[in-house]
C-alpha cells in the first residue's frame, strides 16, 4: 500500500452541509501529507479548514471523494483512526472545576492510558509546558494561555501517531503563543510526531515544512514557505513616508489603490506593500507622492497575500471597504485631551489588577493597549468603558468623571467585545434600532443612522437576517456598525481581529484609520503585535504595570535592537520580568 | 437638560428596552410555546387531580346475619352514589385478604346475631375494619359512612329524634368541592413559576451571551435596565394568570364573585414581587445555569409555605412567621377571596404589604446588582 507512507492521503474530498448557503464547505481537496512533518493550513474564514482537520479526525464523513488518515480509510473505520491521533478543536473542553492535575487524569481516563505509564507521562508534560508548579490550581484560574497549554497537555495524555491542532493561538499573546510553538515543535523533533495545525498567524505557518493555503473549500497552493513566497518575489517593497506623515495614512493610500497594490501593511514605522502584477512605478507616484521606495525580500504573508487577492480578482468579489477619498492628512496633533487617567488602581480582595496606572489619549488618536494574557489590559479597558469601577485614582473620559457622571460619558463612547455580544435572534436591523434607541437618537435621526449603517457596513443584503446566524465577516460588521450608531467621539475595540484572517483585518485596519482620521478616538487592544503599527501611541502592561508608553517607533527603540514590535514586545515584557524577580531576590536577602 | 427632557429621554430608552425585551421572547419559537401551551394544560391538570373530595369508597361486605335490618343498611350504602361494592366475602378470614391487596378501602362486618340483636335490644353493634395506611382517606370513608348509618337509625321505626340537629350550610362554596379552594390559587401559583423563571433567566441570559456588557455601556441607567426587564415579565406574568383565570372560569365553570379590578390590581402586586426576586436571582447569577438552580431551589419553598397545600395555621410558629416573606402567600388569600367571596379592597388590603414590601426590596437590590456585581 502506498498509502500507509503518508499521513493524510485525500482525493476529490467533497462536504457540503445541509441547508449552507453558497457553496459546499470542501469542494474537491486533493493533497497527499508525508509523514513526520509540521503542515500548517492556512487561508481566509469559511476557507474549510476547521471541516478538513473534522474530516481527517473522522468526525464527519466526507460526501464523496476519498480519505486516508494514516492509511486507514477514515470513513469506514473513524474509531480505528481515532484511537490513534489527538485533535485539539478550537474550543478546548478543559473541566473550569476540576485542577490541573484532575484534568490531566480525567483526559487520562477516557483514553484509557494505563496507571504505571501515566506517572511519566504527566511528569513529561508538565515539565513541556513549565505548568508543574500550577498542578493543583483550578483550570478556570488559568490565563488564556496557560489554557491553551493545559488542553495541548490534555490532548497529549497518551503518545498519538497524529496530532491535530485547530487554531492552537487564537487570543493567546506573544509570549504564550512562542511558548506553544516551542512545545509543538519539540514534539515533531524528538517524537517524529506528525503535527497539522491551522493558523491564522503567518509568523507561525512559516515555521511549518509545508503550508496549505485554503479559500473556498479548495486547495490554492502548497509547498514550503520558501516556494510560497515566489509569487510575490521582486513585487515587495518599503516606502518611507515623508516628513510629518504618518505610515498609515500612506498606508491607506496604498491600499486603497487596489488596481497597483496587493496588499499594504504599516511596518517600522515604514510601509510594507505588495505591488499588483504588471505595475510600473510611474502608475504609483501620485499615491507615494514623492515617498521614498525601497526593494524587499518576499516572506510567506506577501506570497499568501498574492495568492488570495489574485484569486478574489478573479472570482471577481472582493471584500470591498467603501473607499473613502482618503486625500493626504498630515499628522495634526489635536491638543484635547479626551481621555485623562491617573494613578487608576484596581484590587480584587488581596490582588491588584491594574497597579498605579497613568496616560491620557489625544483626540482622534489610535491608542494601543499591548500586553500578556492576565497583564490587566482588560480590567483596565472594562474601567475605561465604565463597565467596573476604579478601586482608586482619576478617570476623565471625554470630559466627564466616571466616578460621578458615567451616563453621560457612555454617551459618548462605543464599545465592541472580544467576542460577538448583540443579540442573535433580532435581526441586523432590529439590533440596530435597539442600541440607536438605547443610545437615545431621536426618531429621525434613529432612522437615518441605521440606513447609513446598513450602507457603509455593506449589511443592507441581510438586513433582516437573525443576527446571530451571520456569517462572522457580517458579525463583525454589525458589531461596529452598532458601537458607532451614535457617532461617538471615543470608540472602545476589546481584540477586535482575534481569529479573524488577513484579509479581513487589512479591510477592518481600513475602517479604523478613516474613522480615526474623522477625528474619532480609538483604543484598542490585539495580541497582533504588527497591528500596533497602525497606532499613535500604545502601552505596554504587565503584572498590573505599565511597562512601555509611546509612539511604536519609541516602544521600539526602548527595546534596543529590536526588529520589529513582536521582538519589543517579548523583549519588554522579559527584562521587565527579570527585574522584578532580582527585586524580590534582593529583597529576601 | 431640564428635568421633563431627562424624564422623556429616559421613558424614550425605557421603551426601546421593552419592545426589544418582548421581540427577543416572542422570536424565540421555544419561548413562544412553553408560555401558553404548559400553563393551560397544568391548570386543568391541577383542577382534576388536584381533589381531596371522595367520590368513590370501594367497599367489602362480610354479611352473616343476613336480616332485613343488615340489608336496608346495605341498600343504603348501594344507594349512596360514593360507596362501590368491590367483594362479598364469605368467611372472616377473608377479610384481610381484601384490605391487604387493596382491593377495597374498608370492610363492613355484621356479625351473626346483628338482625335478631337490633329487634330484641333495639341496639346493635357493626364493626367496620378500615385500610388505615392512607389515614386521610379513611378518615374521610369513616366519617361519609357514620352520616349514612345517622340516617339509617333515624329511619328505624323506634328511632328517638336526636336532641340537637346539624343542618350544614356551607358558604362560597356549597357543595364543598375542593376545585373551588383549589383552581383560583393556581391563578397565582401557575403563573409565578413561569415569570419568576423567565425574569431570573434575562439578565443571566444576557451576562452569559456578553450582550449585558454591550446593554452596560449604553447610557441606559440601572433604574432604566431594571424598568425595561422587569415590564415585560411583568405583563408575561398576567397574560399568563389571565389564562388560568378563564379556564377557571369557563371550563370549571367555577362562579367569580368578585371585583376585576381588586384581582388584577393585587396580581400587578404580586407578580411585581415575583419579578423582583427573579431578577434579583439573575443579577446575583453568572450564567443560566446558576440562575435556574437558584430559582428552582426557591419555587418548592415558596409554593409550600404558600398555603396552598396544607394551611398556614397548621405549621409550626416558626414557619408561620417564614410565610409572610413569601408572596405567593398573600397572592393566594387575596385571589381567593376576591374570587369565592367577592371581597372588596378593605377585605384585602392587607394582603398588599407584604407584597409591596418584597417588591421594594428586591427590585432596588436588583438594580444595584445589575452593576456592581463583580465578575
Amino acid at each position: 500500500m502506498t498509502t500507509t507512507a503518508l499521513t493524510v492521503d485525500a482525493k476529490d474530498v467533497v462536504k457540503r452541509f445541509k441547508g449552507a448557503v453558497g457553496g459546499p464547505a470542501l469542494n474537491g481537496i486533493t493533497l497527499s501529507i508525508p509523514k513526520g512533518q509540521l503542515t500548517a493550513l492556512v487561508g481566509p474564514d469559511g476557507a474549510g479548514k476547521t471541516t478538513l482537520i473534522r474530516l481527517i479526525a473522522g468526525l464527519m464523513k466526507p460526501d464523496s471523494g476519498s480519505l486516508y488518515t494514516l492509511g486507514i480509510d477514515v470513513a469506514a473505520k473513524p474509531q480505528e483512526v481515532q484511537d490513534l491521533i489527538s485533535y485539539m478543536p478550537q474550543r478546548f473542553g478543559l473541566y473550569e472545576d476540576l485542577s490541573v492535575m484532575e484534568n490531566l487524569n480525567l483526559y487520562a481516563d477516557l483514553h484509557g492510558v494505563p496507571m504505571d505509564e501515566r506517572r511519566e507521562r504527566f511528569d513529561r508534560m508538565l515539565s513541556m509546558t513549565d505548568m508543574a508548579a500550577f498542578t493543583n490550581r483550578l483550570a478556570g484560574n488559568l490565563s488564556g494561555g496557560m489554557k491553551q497549554k493545559l488542553g495541548l497537555a490534555c490532548t497529549l495524555v497518551r503518545s498519538p501517531r497524529l496530532l491535530l491542532l485547530d487554531e492552537p493561538t487564537v487570543g493567546v499573546d506573544p509570549l504564550s503563543r512562542r511558548e506553544l510553538w516551542r512545545i509543538v515543535q519539540q514534539l515533531v523533533e524528538e517524537e517524529g510526531l506528525p503535527v497539522i495545525v491551522s493558523t491564522a498567524y503567518m509568523d507561525e505557518a512559516e515555521r511549518c515544512k509545508h503550508v496549505i493555503v485554503m479559500t473556498e473549500g479548495q486547495v490554492l497552493a502548497q509547498g514550503t514557505p520558501d516556494e510560497l513566497c515566489r509569487p510575490a518575489k521582486g513585487r515587495c517593497f518599503v516606502a518611507y513616508p515623508r516628513e510629518g506623515e504618518l505610515a498609515r495614512t500612506l498606508q491607506a493610500r496604498l491600499i486603497d489603490d487596489k488596481r497597483h497594490v496587493l496588499d499594504a501593511v504599516p511596518e517600522s514605522g515604514a510601509v510594507r506593500f505588495i505591488q499588483a502584477g504588471g505595475t510600473e512605478p510611474r502608475d504609483l507616484e501620485g499615491i507615494l507622492l514623492g515617498a521614498r521606495c525601497e526593494a524587499t525580500p518576499s516572506r510567506l504573508e506577501d506570497g499568501v497575500m498574492t495568492l488570495l487577492r489574485e484569486r478574489a480578482t478573479q472570482d471577481g468579489h472582493e471584500d470591498a471597504v467603501e473607499t473613502k477619498n482618503s486625500s493626504v492628512q498630515l499628522d495634526t496633533k489635536d491638543p484635547i485631551e479626551l481621555i485623562k487617567v491617573r494613578d487608576l488602581v484596581r484590587q480584587f480582595g488581596s490582588f491588584t489588577a491594574v497597579a498605579s496606572t497613568s496616560f491620557s489619549v489625544r483626540r482622534g488618536e489610535i491608542f494601543g493597549l499591548l500586553g500578556p494574557n492576565g497583564a490587566g489590559k482588560t480590567t483596565t479597558f472594562r474601567m475605561l468603558c465604565g463597565l467596573l469601577p476604579a478601586t482608586s485614582g482619576f478617570l476623565e473620559v471625554a470630559g466627564f468623571n466616571l466616578r460621578t457622571a458615567r451616563a453621560p460619558a457612555r454617551a459618548r463612547i462605543g464599545y465592541v467585545s472580544q467576542k460577538f455580544a448583540l443579540y442573535g435572534n433580532l435581526s441586523v436591523t432590529e439590533n440596530l434600532t435597539f442600541f440607536g434607541g438605547a443610545y437615545g437618537l431621536g426618531r429621525q435621526e434613529l432612522y437615518a443612522q441605521v440606513e447609513r449603517a446598513l450602507d457603509e457596513f455593506q449589511l443592507r443584503e441581510k438586513k433582516d437576517e437573525r443576527s446571530g446566524e451571520l456569517p462572522g465577516g457580517f458579525k463583525q460588521r454589525l458589531a461596529m456598525a452598532t458601537a458607532l450608531i451614535h457617532r461617538p467621539e471615543i470608540l472602545f475595540l476589546d481584540e477586535p481581529t482575534s481569529g479573524i484572517d488577513p484579509l479581513a483585518r487589512r479591510a477592518f485596519w481600513r475602517r479604523i484609520t478613516t474613522l480615526a482620521a474623522e477625528g474619532t478616538t480609538i483604543i484598542v487592544t490585539t495580541h497582533f503585535m504588527e497591528e500596533a503599527e497602525y497606532c499613535d501611541r500604545i502601552v505596554i502592561q504587565d503584572a498590573g504595570r505599565l511597562l512601555a508608553i509611546g509612539t511604536p517607533h519609541e516602544v521600539r527603540s526602548q527595546a534596543s535592537g529590536a526588529a520589529n514590535m513582536n521582538e519589543a514586545f517579548l523583549e519588554i515584557i522579559k527584562k521587565a520580568r527579570e527585574s522584578r524577580q532580582t527585586g524580590f531576590n534582593a529583597v529576601e536577602a | 437638560m431640564t428635568l421633563l427632557e431627562s424624564i422623556t429621554g429616559s421613558l424614550r430608552r425605557i421603551s426601546f428596552l421593552f419592545r426589544k425585551e418582548v421581540l427577543a421572547i416572542l422570536k424565540d419559537p421555544a419561548i413562544r410555546v412553553i408560555l401558553i401551551v404548559p400553563i393551560v394544560i397544568q391548570s386543568l391538570v391541577f383542577g382534576y387531580a388536584a381533589t381531596y373530595d371522595l367520590n368513590h369508597v370501594r367497599y367489602a361486605v362480610l354479611n352473616e346475619s343476613r336480616g332485613a335490618a343488615s340489608t336496608n343498611l346495605l341498600a343504603r350504602l348501594e344507594g349512596s352514589k360514593v360507596f362501590v361494592r368491590a367483594a362479598t366475602l364469605r368467611n372472616s378470614s377473608d377479610i384481610a385478604r381484601a384490605i391487604d391487596n387493596g382491593e377495597a378501602l374498608l370492610v363492613l362486618h355484621f356479625a351473626p346475631d346483628f338482625d335478631a340483636k337490633l329487634a330484641s335490644t333495639g341496639s346493635a353493634p357493626v364493626q367496620l375494619i378500615l385500610d388505615g395506611r392512607n389515614s386521610t382517606t379513611a378518615n374521610m370513608a369513616a366519617g361519609h359512612l357514620s352520616t349514612l348509618i345517622g340516617q339509617f337509625n333515624a329511619s328505624l321505626p323506634n328511632a328517638v329524634r336526636p336532641p340537637v340537629n346539624i343542618e350544614i350550610r356551607a358558604w362560597f362554596n356549597p357543595n364543598l368541592e375542593s376545585r373551588w379552594n383549589i383552581v383560583p390559587a393556581l391563578i397565582a401559583s401557575l403563573s409565578m413559576i413561569q415569570t419568576l423563571l423567565l425574569a431570573a433567566l434575562s439578565v443571566a441570559r444576557e451576562r452569559e451571551q456578553g450582550t449585558f456588557d454591550q446593554l452596560l455601556v449604553t447610557p441606559l441607567r440601572p433604574m432604566e435596565i431594571l424598568i425595561g426587564k422587569a415590564s415585560p415579565a411583568i405583563t408575561i406574568g398576567l397574560v399568563q394568570a389571565s389564562l388560568v383565570f378563564c379556564v377557571a372560569l369557563f371550563w370549571f365553570r367555577i362562579p367569580f364573585q368578585g371585583s376585576l379590578v381588586v384581582l388584577y390590581v393585587g396580581l400587578v402586586a404580586f407578580t411585581t414581587a415575583c419579578v423582583g426576586i427573579g431578577l434579583s436571582i439573575s443579577a446575583l447569577s453568572l450564567n443560566m445555569h446558576q440562575a435556574m438552580v437558584y430559582a428552582f431551589v426557591l419555587i418548592m419553598p415558596l409554593i409550600l409555605l404558600s398555603g396552598l397545600v396544607t394551611p398556614v395555621g397548621n405549621m409550626p410558629t416558626a414557619l408561620q412567621i417564614l410565610t409572610y416573606a413569601d408572596p405567593l402567600r398573600f397572592a393566594i388569600d387575596l385571589v381567593r377571596r376576591v374570587y369565592l367571596e367577592g371581597a372588596g379592597w378593605q377585605d384585602v388590603g392587607m394582603d398588599f404589604v407584604p407584597m409591596l414590601v418584597i417588591a421594594a426590596i428586591t427590585l432596588p437590590v436588583a438594580a444595584w446588582l445589575f452593576r456592581n456585581r463583580l465578575t
